[in-house]
């Protein structure tokens, strides 16, 4: 260990803690900003005088959201895309990636295979042509629309072959040896050593099904079917109130404000649910794809 | 080994990858089939197979259009800008994390800074159109310095360095990952042999801890070039209004709202396709030069 004692190092490290948790404060203020207007009466919501604490404090700004029917539809079908979108995306990751990574001898066409998925990856069709085919196939307003277009997402692909690809050979040729087919050396042996790198892509797929709003906005014509971040999208960035599902008696009480809040809120929950995880698999994983040489 | 030995074995590799190309073909392939609408007079009632052909008619009209400039330029302009910001802040703030000692510092402000990185654009544009509003807090804030209230979402002036600045907020925290990672696998037996030799804690950083992420950033260098026209679709389209179209519309915003909004397939599918093509480009050149430079291959 390194000790540096002079006074401009000691002055350095001042600097920088400061320095650092200026940043981090400044990266989180705009939340705690929100999260307070999410729990202030309407007054102070609606005249601007919350900061960072709430005033007149409430829950009735959540409440409010709770009940409202379209929000918690909303919500249900965006917790409906999570578990089915990211099920059938890690399905096809690993069946699709664990060919992939064989040698060609093994598995014989494996360049032109590995093409098909790289060029399909570089290559985009477009937004238009790729809306049209959706349309075409009859999958407007269905859950099909959110989950199918981007089944397989081709960059997780390479990373779990690259992953595969690190589990010992030795362990699969004494399996192959005992007898065992692909299925089994599949499912006995790469998925028990994966789970690492199963956990992250899994993490990652199911927090851009969460997230993700535009496939909604233009596959949805009916916005009874729109998951939550596309629901939340005609809230708080159209401010379109009539949509809210909220009686309008209600908003004499409630500031609109302080409801557009505690529905950002809401739908950061699940987010911040996850988050310990996600920063301990994902972190790691992103590592481990990023800086492979 | 006959054909027939080897597919006895085989065979399941094949069964596995079927539903992945089937979706891929599908989703992706059928698609780029689709871009003919680039060179057609589309109409969804006809289809892609009895549509009109009009050759080069779509690709001329859209460059005859003022539009082109101004998109083609806003999308670079943005997108290279946020390249820029993002990477050497996360440089910056890789390098002062870690010279930061206290590991459970380090830790909080990680946890910190990583946050925004996994919320929607839904979210953080909620949060930005209530904060940044003629009445909200940001300007509260610089008017109780006596400066007027600023339009940072719906002035040209404002438009662009909202867009870069909150970019940077979402994205920053993240993008120092990558620069820990290899800061970490700088062998510390150098920062020891060097601190022997009487240098102190700056040269060190100057000629240990930065050549030693040398390679990261011209890795990273290199596969920004696949963004370069990536300025962030979602971003903008939360953001932005007609107000600040001139400094703020980009190519995939024009491609949503004249294809479909406006239901104008055709012209919209040229645009998208012309994008799409320089897109492949940069992005196979990319991957080639962080092959070249820094040895980075994803197969």
């Amino acid at each position: 260990m390194i000790r540096d004692n002079n006074w401009f190092s000691r002055l350095f490290d001042g600097f920088n803690y400061v320095f650092l948790t200026a940043f981090a404060l400044l990266c989180l203020a705009p939340m705690v900003h929100i999260f307070a207007v999410s729990l202030s009466g309407r007054a102070p919501a609606t005249a601007g005088f919350v900061s960072f604490f709430p005033i007149d404090f409430t829950l009735e700004n959540y409440q409010e959201v709770m009940g409202s029917r379209t929000f918690s539809r909303s919500f249900l079908i965006s917790v409906l895309r999570v578990f089915s979108g990211t099920s059938l995306n890690m399905s096809l990751i690993i069946l699709t990636a664990y060919p992939l990574s064989k040698s060609p001898r093994v598995f014989r066409g494996r360049f032109i295979f590995i093409w098909f998925f790289v060029f399909a990856m570089l290559f985009d069709g477009g937004l238009i042509p790729t809306f049209l085919v959706v349309k075409n196939l009859g999958l407007l307003n269905t859950l099909g629309s959110l989950i199918l277009p981007n089944a397989v997402p081709i960059f997780s692909v390479i990373l779990m072959m690259n992953f595969f690809r690190d589990v010992p050979k030795e362990l699969e040729e004494s399996a192959v040896i005992d007898g065992a087919s692909h299925w089994k050396v599949l499912w006995y042996i790469y998925l028990p050593l994966s789970l690492p790198a199963i956990a992250t892509l899994t993490l990652l797929a199911a927090v851009n099904h969460w997230n993700a709003w535009f496939d909604g906005l233009i596959y949805m014509t009916d916005t009874a079917n729109y998951p939550m971040q596309t629901y939340l999208r005609t809230i708080v960035v159209e401010l379109d109130l009539t949509n809210v599902g909220i009686d309008p008696r209600d908003l004499q009480r409630l500031s609109d404000r302080a409801i557009r809040g505690a529905q950002i809120i809401v739908a950061t929950v699940p987010i911040l649910v996850v988050y310990p995880f996600l920063q301990r698999y994902f972190i790691s994983g992103i590592k481990l794809g990023a800086v492979k040489e | 080994m006959t054909f027939k030995q080897y597919m006895r074995r085989a065979w399941p590799l094949y069964v596995m990858i079927l539903p992945g190309v089937i979706f891929v073909l599908l989703f992706r392939y059928y698609p780029m089939y689709g871009v003919v609408i680039a060179f057609q007079d589309f109409s969804p009632a006809r289809g892609f197979a009895d549509s009109p052909w009009v050759g080069w008619e779509n690709f001329e009209f859209f460059f005859s259009l003022p539009d082109f400039g101004r998109i083609f330029g806003n999308t670079l302009f943005i997108a290279i800008a946020k390249i820029v910001a993002d990477q050497v802040g996360a440089i910056i703030l890789a390098l002062l994390l870690n010279e930061a000692r206290i590991l459970l510092f380090r830790r909080a402000i990680q946890t910190l800074i990583y946050l925004p990185y996994f919320l929607s654009w839904i979210v953080l544009g909620g949060i930005l159109l209530d904060i940044l509003a003629p009445h909200g807090i940001l300007n509260q804030a610089i008017g109780n310095f006596g400066a007027p209230p600023q339009l940072f979402l719906g002035s040209n002036d404002w438009f662009r360095g909202t867009i870069i600045l909150s970019g940077f907020w979402k994205n920053v925290g993240f993008s120092t990952i990558i620069y820990l990672a290899a800061l970490t696998a700088i062998n510390p037996v150098l920062h020891e042999a060097a601190a022997i030799d009487g240098a102190g804690r700056f040269r060190r950083i100057r000629h240990i801890t930065l050549p030693g992420i040398l390679p990261t950033i011209v890795l990273l260098a290199a596969l920004s070039l696949g963004d370069v026209l990536q300025a962030g679709f979602e971003q903008i389209l939360t953001l932005y209004s007609p107000a600040v179209y001139r400094t703020g519309d980009i190519i995939d915003t024009y491609v949503y709202r004249y294809g479909l909004i406006s239901a104008q397939y055709s012209l919209a599918g040229a645009v998208g396709l012309f994008k799409s093509f320089i897109g492949f480009f940069l992005i196979a050149l990319s991957y080639y030069l962080a092959d070249r430079f820094a040895g980075y291959r994803i197969l």
